[in-house]
């Protein structure tokens, strides 16, 4: 009996020990179902979703103070995509957060109106605008996620969206059903 | 050397009426130098070239006009002399039928050369610097896909087994490699030799098809006894000049998925390839021009040109007296991997090997396609040993997660599961979709990971300089506190000094009442009654003030 009981106490002793030591050894800075769903949103970085950027986005996901289907730069893809990992229901956008875009933008600057006032460049959640006061601002295109934050401050309106350019080298072949379509529609 | 080899044959693949003859039957004709050259500045997988000649330049032929830039793109050099009028966007032969920065030169007719020299021993430099020729003479692969070929000549880590000269051209109608090697066999072996010592590989073969006897021959009588070089026939049958199938027809060796060739040891190039790296290394001649095939029922000469890089296609077709309204479509390639030409202004670029023109008699109504009804025939053909109806239901789902687990990267495109499919199902296009869509998607991640870097990148930036702000102010405060404490502040000194001075001089400068000098008992009494009163008024006073309101 009493061999029994210290057994068992010892056993629990040394499990108890190489978890604790395996919860120090291995332990998990941050959450990561925080850092999955920030992986599937698409960084605008917009705020669209009433949070200041798509990880305090992502983190109220995680907390359950958010529905998956705030974000509208992601669209539908990006709600399947969180109700896939999350083991939700996947819901329609809420259209109080705004519209998917047709078409994927960036901002340009009309540099002969720009008057350097540099309210852009604090706004630019990236850093993709270029530019010192009172001089010209331009935006790195490649770096600009389209987010349109920086349009609302700007006192002269010079900032202005454009959709991005199809080339060569991003385009993209149609589903033969797309194809078809624009066969129809051209004839 | 002619040697007995066995050859393996891959699965699948299709016997197809070649429709070659038509356009085998004249020599090759150098086509003539254009008025206008259209030169892309992305005619290569990889970066396009970057400009270095201004509009207004004169340029001669061969001269350099965009370099490369970056690690896989190749430069474009000027096919003929010229001035270059513009740098704009203009059509291209590209499936999508969108513009792109071109180069445009209008020639003088002239046709005036950079000079140029070639090494007499290629042995005698290095193969780096083989490469380094290869590199700057602008050469692509030529088979087709236009890789930059001095990357492909560059073993790296690897060492090469053997190096493959694709000679099969397996698809209909495309002639200009057989023309090629019909004409310049010698172009091709010296080319074969100089790849081979590039590559430091141990053997070089040359696959060619059965069904090209001439070439053959020629290949033949331009390798007479030399021993380095083994040529081997394989069997005439659809697609037998893709890469991963011609290494299997001849080595047995498949190629893993995800892998290139190299990692197996073997490198394959086409045989055009070679001959414009013989040009480059011993010539000096930059790529200036290819054998491009002008066939089709639309064009009443068939036959092979030599023409400039740069020509538009819209010359060629005024030069084989084609009439514009008998023209149905214009392919860039073969029926079966070509795509369709959107603009005749286009140019014959670096990887277009045929103009492929249908008359409207031979117009195929494109039939409408019906559900599948999993036959597996496209299976039996594919040559990749894919599932092609997986693929579909995948592609057609957009399911592009389990469209990878059926190797979706492995499909070469033949176009095999589309000609047999009963139900006319464009698999192919399918398959192209859901490989462009995943690219697509790839570049959306990098670039979302970027934005998610810098805004990372930007709020750290953010709390470091509200730190920095925080410790300044801090930092000063500090340092006033500490100044006070020592009363050493100059300043402050300085306005204690002054405050003590008046203080002073106050206590000192109290008025001194005058004519107080001889005064009588009777006055002085009268002075000390009237300052008791004054003294009495000014006690009352200050109990006043001091007293609250």
């Amino acid at each position: 009996m009493l061999t029994a009981i210290i057994t068992l106490l010892v056993i629990a002793a040394v499990f108890g020990l190489v978890l604790g030591f395996a919860a120090v050894r291995f332990k998990v800075d941050s959450d990561p179902v925080v850092d999955k769903i920030d992986a599937l949103l698409p960084q605008t970085q917009c705020g669209q979703c009433t949070y200041p950027g798509c990880r305090p986005y992502a983190e109220a996901i995680a907390n359950g103070e958010a529905e998956i289907n705030q974000c509208p730069p992601g669209g539908e893809p990006t709600i399947l995509a969180l109700a896939d990992l999350l083991g939700r229901d996947p819901l329609p956008l809420n259209p109080e957060h705004g519209e998917v875009k047709p078409e994927k933008t960036v901002v340009i600057i009309d540099e002969e109106l720009c008057i350097g006032c540099t309210l852009c460049i604090q706004a630019c959640p990236v850093d993709a605008i270029l530019g010192a006061a009172k001089q010209m601002h331009t935006v790195i295109a490649d770096e600009c996620t389209g987010c349109d934050l920086c349009i609302p401050p700007c006192p002269v309106d010079c900032i202005y969206i454009v959709p991005v350019k199809e080339t060569v080298a991003n385009w993209k072949w149609p589903t033969p059903a797309e194809a078809e379509e624009t066969l129809d529609a051209g004839s | 050397m002619q040697t007995v080899r066995d050859i393996f044959h891959f699965h699948g693949g299709l016997q197809l009426d070649e429709h070659k003859s038509i356009s085998t039957s004249k020599p090759v004709q150098d086509a003539p130098i254009p008025g206008m050259l259209v030169l892309p500045l992305l005619q290569h997988i990889g970066q396009a070239a970057r400009p270095i000649v201004k509009v207004g330049d004169t340029v001669l032929k061969g001269q350099l006009v965009a370099e490369a830039d970056g690690r896989v793109s190749a430069p474009v050099h000027a096919s003929s002399s010229g001035t270059v009028v513009a740098i704009e966007a203009r059509d291209v032969p590209h499936a999508s039928g969108l513009k792109a920065m071109c180069i445009i030169i209008e020639t003088d007719g002239k046709d005036s050369a950079l000079e140029t020299s070639g090494l007499v021993d290629f042995t005698a430099v290095t193969a780096g610097e083989i490469r380094e020729r290869i590199l700057k003479a602008g050469i692509v692969g030529l088979g087709g896909a236009g890789f930059p070929s001095a990357i492909k000549l560059n073993p790296g880590e690897f060492a090469i087994e053997t190096l493959i000269l694709n000679a099969a051209e397996c698809e209909p109608y495309i002639t200009c490699d057989d023309m090629l090697i019909r004409e310049r066999a010698n172009e091709v072996v010296s080319g074969a030799r100089i790849m081979q010592y590039a590559l430091q590989a141990k053997h070089c073969i040359i696959g060619i098809e059965d069904n090209k006897i001439d070439a053959h021959a020629a290949l033949q009588l331009a390798l007479a006894d030399a021993d380095d070089i083994e040529l081997v026939r394989v069997p005439s049958r659809y697609p037998a000049g893709g890469e991963k199938q011609m290494i299997y027809s001849l080595t047995g060796k498949q190629v893993p998925s995800h892998t290139r060739p190299l990692e197996i040891g073997i490198i394959c190039h086409n045989v055009g390839t070679a001959a414009a790296v013989s040009r480059a290394i011993l010539q000096g001649e930059p790529l200036i021009s290819r054998t491009v095939t002008l066939t089709g029922s639309a064009i009443p000469q068939p036959r092979n040109l030599q023409v400039r890089i740069g020509t538009p296609i819209a010359d060629l077709l005024s030069l084989s007296h084609s009439r514009e309204d008998d023209i149905d479509r214009i392919m860039i390639g073969g029926p079966m991997m070509g795509f369709d030409l959107h603009s005749n202004n286009s140019p014959i670029t670096k990887t277009c090997n045929c103009v492929l023109a249908t008359h409207k008699r031979d117009r195929i109504e494109p039939q409408a396609s019906m559900p599948c009804i999993r036959c597996g025939e496209c299976a039996n053909v594919c040559p990749a040993n894919l599932l092609p109806q997986q693929l579909y239901w995948h592609a057609r789902a957009q399911e592009f997660d389990h469209i990878q687990d059926y190797h979706l990267f492995d499909c070469i495109e033949c176009g095999c599961c589309d000609v047999v499919c009963p139900s006319h199902i464009p698999l192919v296009q399918f398959f192209r979709f859901a490989k462009t869509t995943i690219w697509q998607q790839e570049r959306d991640k990098e670039k979302s990971d970027k934005a998610r870097e810098r805004h990372e990148f930007r709020l750290e930036r953010l709390e470091r300089e509200k730190q920095e702000k925080r410790e300044r102010h801090n930092r000063k405060k500090a340092a006033l506190k500490k100044d006070s404490d020592k009363g050493d502040d100059p300043k402050k000194a300085a306005i204690l000094a002054a405050m003590k001075r008046v203080q002073e001089k106050k206590s000192t400068d109290t008025p001194k009442p005058r004519n107080v000098e001889n005064l009588s008992a009777e006055q002085q009494k009268l002075i000390d009654e009237a300052d008791k009163r004054r003294a009495d008024n000014k006690t009352t006073e200050n109990k006043e003030t001091d007293k609250p309101s």
